[in-house]
């Protein structure tokens, strides 16, 4: 195109464009930044008082049994649980609202939560893995975490994917993946609860115990995987980000910019459903930061998934150390469900952007 | 010939809506598609850039079979805008960049936004850049995704009533640009339109499609009374006021 232009007017936009993006660099940085100060706060932060300096020498592999425990064995991989499953988490709905154009998407809107519930029903009351056994910390306890773990997945993972496969054999829009979402989560529901109606109250006690989310029930391992998961999907969703801008403006449109729709959909909805499997069947369910962790940043940041998609991971991670931090600490020693907590301090600041409205510039 | 369509033939699952379209279109050319609501207009240009599979036909771009191109690739040779807009929740500046999507590997470089707002400035609307989509009136939007298929640098534009919500002047200037922009850059551009007169006087080749099938195609000479009144049952006159000629219901 041969248009003339003068240089002044384009000066001075282009410093405007800038300044604009700066802008929402700044806040990435900033939150990059609140990350680590929470991080330090929790490292400090638990019912085994140690000082800062103890602190740092156990960090430094230089403290003492006890506390080098307590620092690598229990507030280090729940630290990291923390970052790893609120950045998954918050990723995974962000990309999820923008698949199915909804701003009620999150993680599990295909019906992932009740799937790994009545999973680990099934793992818990039929396969007996659960029993009571008194800590000081919980009443309950889940003596084969692993079958546990591993009946969620499956049954999430198949709920995953029966609704991928009708959308790919019907070609199902963004509405009706929803409503099959809200079907299949309501025939789990169901089905946990026929489950439950014939189990003992200890049993039933410990399959309820099991859903209340906590990021206590991970060691190393765990969190190595979830953080591989995490890290693998938000780069392929960065990947994918001018695809998501694109679908933002309507299917047929992103279609005539070049993107495979269909495609772009089902690899989304796929990374974002095994993200919040692996969540939810190592911790439990812990639902708000996929919903609110995104909508907080696109008020914040705007729709423009190159920096809405690290906004979100990062919100996701400071919304859920923070929660962590002070489920830990409020009546210590007992340890409040993270997921309640979330959604206790998410919902009010969510509350209150939705009345202060965008963010402008 | 850069577009070039043979025996394309288009149905809804409970409609057919296109059959046995066939027509070019040159370097040069700005196409006027003209018919009834629900003739088919959308439906044919959706077709051109694959946003519909055609049932039969084939449509070639610079001798290309679109059928065979990845959308990537037709995405760089064709620009589209669509009737009906979905507003983003994006900036002005970023919905233009956006067309750039087709070459952008990671991230835009420089000559993207160059181009972009060379785009932006052809339209008038660097002053919007970092305006809001959704607090832009809807001329105004329609303006700016005007501006995101030029950023696309198509050979071919298809603008899906461009000019339906703009004021006499930006009618009349949307409609300058892109005949302008399609003759210094040797594109072609095929428009739908509602307004008789915007078409003949800034198109140079017109389609008249009813039910599903091309009544007449051709130039100037093919916008006769006869030819519209069949076409949009209605009587029409056609009278030259300075030059400019009119199309006048009577
Ligand atoms: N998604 C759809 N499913 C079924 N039928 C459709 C669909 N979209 C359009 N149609 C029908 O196909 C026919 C052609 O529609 P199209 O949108 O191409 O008309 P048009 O010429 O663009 O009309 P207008 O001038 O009102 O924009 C109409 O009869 C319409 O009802
Ligand atoms: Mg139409």
């Amino acid at each position: 195109m041969k248009h003339k232009q003068t240089d002044a007017g384009n000066l001075q936009e282009k410093d405007s464009y800038h300044q604009y993006t700066h802008k929402k660099k700044v806040v990435i940085l900033v939150l990059a930044f609140l990350i680590v100060l929470l991080a330090i706060a929790a490292v400090n932060a638990g019912s085994f008082n140690l000082n800062p300096l103890q602190v740092i020498q156990s960090l430094l592999g230089k403290g003492s049994d006890a506390s080098s425990v307590v620092i690598w064995q229990i507030r280090m991989p729940r630290i990291l649980a923390a970052i790893t499953a609120g950045a998954g988490l918050a990723v995974a709905g962000c990309v999820m609202q923008n698949n199915l154009r909804n701003p009620l998407a999150a993680p599990d809107t295909l019906g992932v939560s009740h799937a790994a519930a009545f999973g680990a029903n099934i793992a818990i009351i039929v396969l007996g893995a659960g029993s009571i056994s008194s800590t000081s910390t919980d009443a309950v306890t889940i003596n084969n975490p692993y079958l546990v773990t591993l009946c969620a997945f499956a049954c999430s993972m198949a709920a995953t994917l029966v609704i991928l496969l009708l959308a790919r054999i019907r070609g199902f829009s963004p509405e009706a993946m929803i409503l099959a979402g809200v079907a299949l989560n309501s025939l789990f529901m169901a089905g946990t609860i026929l489950i439950q109606y014939f189990a003992s109250d200890v049993q039933v006690a410990a399959a309820v115990f099991w859903t209340f989310g906590d990021l206590g029930r991970v060691a190393w391992r765990e969190v190595l995987i979830l953080a591989c998961l995490v890290i693998f999907a938000f780069i392929y969703f960065l990947f994918k980000r001018w695809d998501y801008n694109a679908l933002d403006s309507g299917e047929e449109t992103a279609k005539s910019l070049g993107v495979n729709v269909k495609r772009v959909r089902q690899g989304g909805m796929f990374v974002s459903a095994l993200i919040a499997s692996v969540a939810v069947s190592f911790l439990g369910i812990i639902g708000f930061v996929g919903l609110i962790a995104p909508q907080i940043m696109r008020r914040i940041i705007g729709g423009d998934h190159r920096y809405l998609i690290p906004a979100s991971a990062l919100m996701g991670s400071v919304l859920m150390l923070f929660s962590d931090t002070i489920a830990r600490t409020m009546v210590a020693p007992v340890v409040l469900p993270v997921g309640a907590i979330t959604s206790f301090f998410g919902a009010p600041l969510f509350l209150y952007l939705l009345v202060r409205g965008y963010q402008r510039r | 010939m850069i577009l070039s369509v043979k025996g394309l033939a288009f149905q809804y699952p409970s409609r057919e809506v296109l059959q046995d379209i066939n027509f070019t279109v040159a370097k040069g050319d700005f196409l006027a598609i003209l018919g009834v609501n629900g003739a088919g207009k959308s439906t044919l240009l959706k077709c051109l850039n694959k946003v519909l599979s055609p049932h039969a036909g084939t449509v070639f771009i610079r001798e290309e079979d679109t059928g065979k191109l990845s959308r990537r690739e037709l995405a760089k040779r064709i620009g589209y805008v669509a009737q009906r807009q979905e507003g983003a929740f994006a900036t002005v500046f970023d919905a233009v960049l956006l067309g750039r999507k087709p070459y952008i590997q990671w991230e835009a470089s420089q000559k993207d936004l160059e181009i972009t707002r060379k785009a932006l400035k052809s339209l008038d609307l660097e002053g919007y850049a970092l305006r809001y989509l959704n607090e832009l009136s809807g001329g105004e939007q329609q303006k700016v995704v005007i501006a995101r298929a030029l950023a696309q640098e198509p050979e071919l534009l298809l603008l899906d009533e461009p000019t339906s919500s703009l004021d006499l002047k930006n009618q009349l200037e949307v409609a300058k640009i892109v005949r302008n922009v399609v003759q210094d850059n040797q594109m072609c551009a095929v428009v739908t339109m509602h307004d008789l007169n915007l078409a003949i006087r800034y198109a140079n080749k017109f389609l008249l499609l009813k039910n599903g099938v091309i009544f007449a195609a051709g130039g100037l000479e093919v916008m006769t009374p006869e030819n519209i009144e069949s076409v949009y049952a209605v009587s029409v006159k056609i009278k030259e006021i300075e030059d400019i000629p009119v199309v006048v219901p009577v």
